[in-house]
């Protein structure tokens, strides 16, 4: 659903809900939650736990504070501003939390983990490949990496079967010798 | 509880809400409050004996129109940060533009003043009583408008609070005016604007604790 279809169907609901429709106000809220879950999981993804009390602590908000919306006002700007104000409500309570204690490993934890490692270890691969006579580089590049069948590899290269199986063998020993020889 | 539930459970108890019910709250917030500081002025002030006769005065006026200017201002923000998602734009200017429009009249006044008179302009004859008076009279409108903040969502709570001060020290000013005797600008450049300044500072001081919701 786009935004703005989801903003005119909402509204209308909420609209008919706040003048007494039940099954209209019961659609409006079992939506915005569906809209609230999707906005906080976004926001919340180191604690996916939270995600769920804090979208009905929204709800609980919004339905208490519903004769504070206008028909005049756009209904997602009156939902983005009661969801981020409970959002940030429960990160302060938790950086309050948090400050109280300081796990150990907490500091050990900020090193355990890199992002570069993989980019590294993918520059160092080709490099490595690169090394290697074309009748063993390209069956590894095609059946280990791009994940073709021997067959289609085969095709690709012009190879016969057996030898892009005795490439891929010979390729990969001579892959691991060298990976011991690199300091 | 899973969520259905709790969506269920919500909707079941659903009242119909009346249109502009956060607006009337406002409004019926400052019609208790202005009653009550009118009743303040009466039992514990008295208007001017020769209130008729200032009312050709122009300074009499200024005192009077100035604080309503804030007043007026404060409750247009009020109205806008008491609800989610409406933006404040420029409404504050309606508070400040007035307060610079009266410094501006009292230093000419200051500048024409004999250097001798100054300060006699300066501080009148009750510059000790025109602050506590006008906070004084403010308190219930401050109070009511608290009181109707708490019903609603300000999410921006020390600004929703300076703006019930701006209200009840704006209100508390015009209504101190039918009772005070000084008519020279500088006077009300600085007591009337200090005596609207404080409830406003009390509002954003207490407006994060009293307004969570």
């Amino acid at each position: 659903m786009r935004t703005s279809d989801a903003e005119t169907v909402l509204r209308g609901l909420l609209l008919r809900g706040l003048a007494g429709d039940a099954a209209a106000y019961h659609a409006f809220l079992r939506q915005l939650a569906g809209h609230l879950r999707a906005f906080l999981g976004r926001r919340l993804f180191g604690w996916p736990d939270d995600v769920e009390d804090l979208v009905q602590e929204c709800l609980l908000a919004m339905h208490n504070q519903r004769h504070t919306y206008q028909s005049d006002q756009p209904l997602t700007a009156w939902v983005h501003a009661i969801a981020r104000y409970k959002l940030i409500d429960l990160l302060r309570a938790k950086a309050g939390r948090e400050a109280l204690h300081d796990p150990i490993d907490d500091e050990l934890a900020v090193f355990a983990e890199s992002t570069t490692e993989a980019s590294d270890a993918r520059r160092d691969l080709a490099g490595l490949l690169q090394t290697l006579p074309e009748r063993q580089r390209l069956p590894i590049v095609h059946v280990k990496l791009e994940g073709l069948s021997v067959a289609e590899t085969a095709q690709r290269t012009g190879m016969s079967e057996s030898a892009v199986k005795v490439g891929i063998h010979r390729g990969l020993k001579a892959l691991a010798a060298r990976f011991r020889n690199t300091p | 509880m899973k969520t259905d539930e709790f969506v269920a459970m919500l909707a079941a108890g659903a009242a119909p809400v009346p249109p502009h019910a956060a607006a009337r709250r406002l409004a019926l917030a400052l019609c208790v409050g202005l009653a009550l500081s009118l009743a303040i002025l009466w039992a514990g002030y008295g208007t001017r004996h020769d209130l008729v006769q200032a009312m050709f005065w122009p300074m009499f006026w200024v005192k009077l129109l100035f604080p309503l200017a804030v007043a007026a201002a404060g409750f247009v923000m009020l109205q806008r940060l008491a609800r989610p998602g409406v933006r404040l734009r420029r409404a504050w200017l309606g508070v400040l533009l007035p307060v610079l429009a009266v410094w501006l009249l009292a230093l000419v006044a200051w500048m024409q003043a004999p250097a001798e008179a100054r300060m006699a302009l300066l501080m009148g004859r009750s510059w000790r009583t025109c602050v506590p008076s006008i906070a004084l009279i403010a308190l219930p409108v401050f109070v009511a408008a608290m009181a109707a903040l708490r019903t609603l969502a300000p999410t921006q709570p020390a600004l929703a609070g300076a703006a019930a001060g701006a209200l009840a020290g704006g209100v508390g000013a015009a209504v101190y005016a039918l009772h005070c005797h000084e008519l020279a600008a500088p006077f009300i450049a600085v007591w009337y604007v200090a005596g609207i300044a404080l409830p406003v500072l009390a509002g954003a001081a207490i407006g994060p604790r009293l307004l969570r919701w």
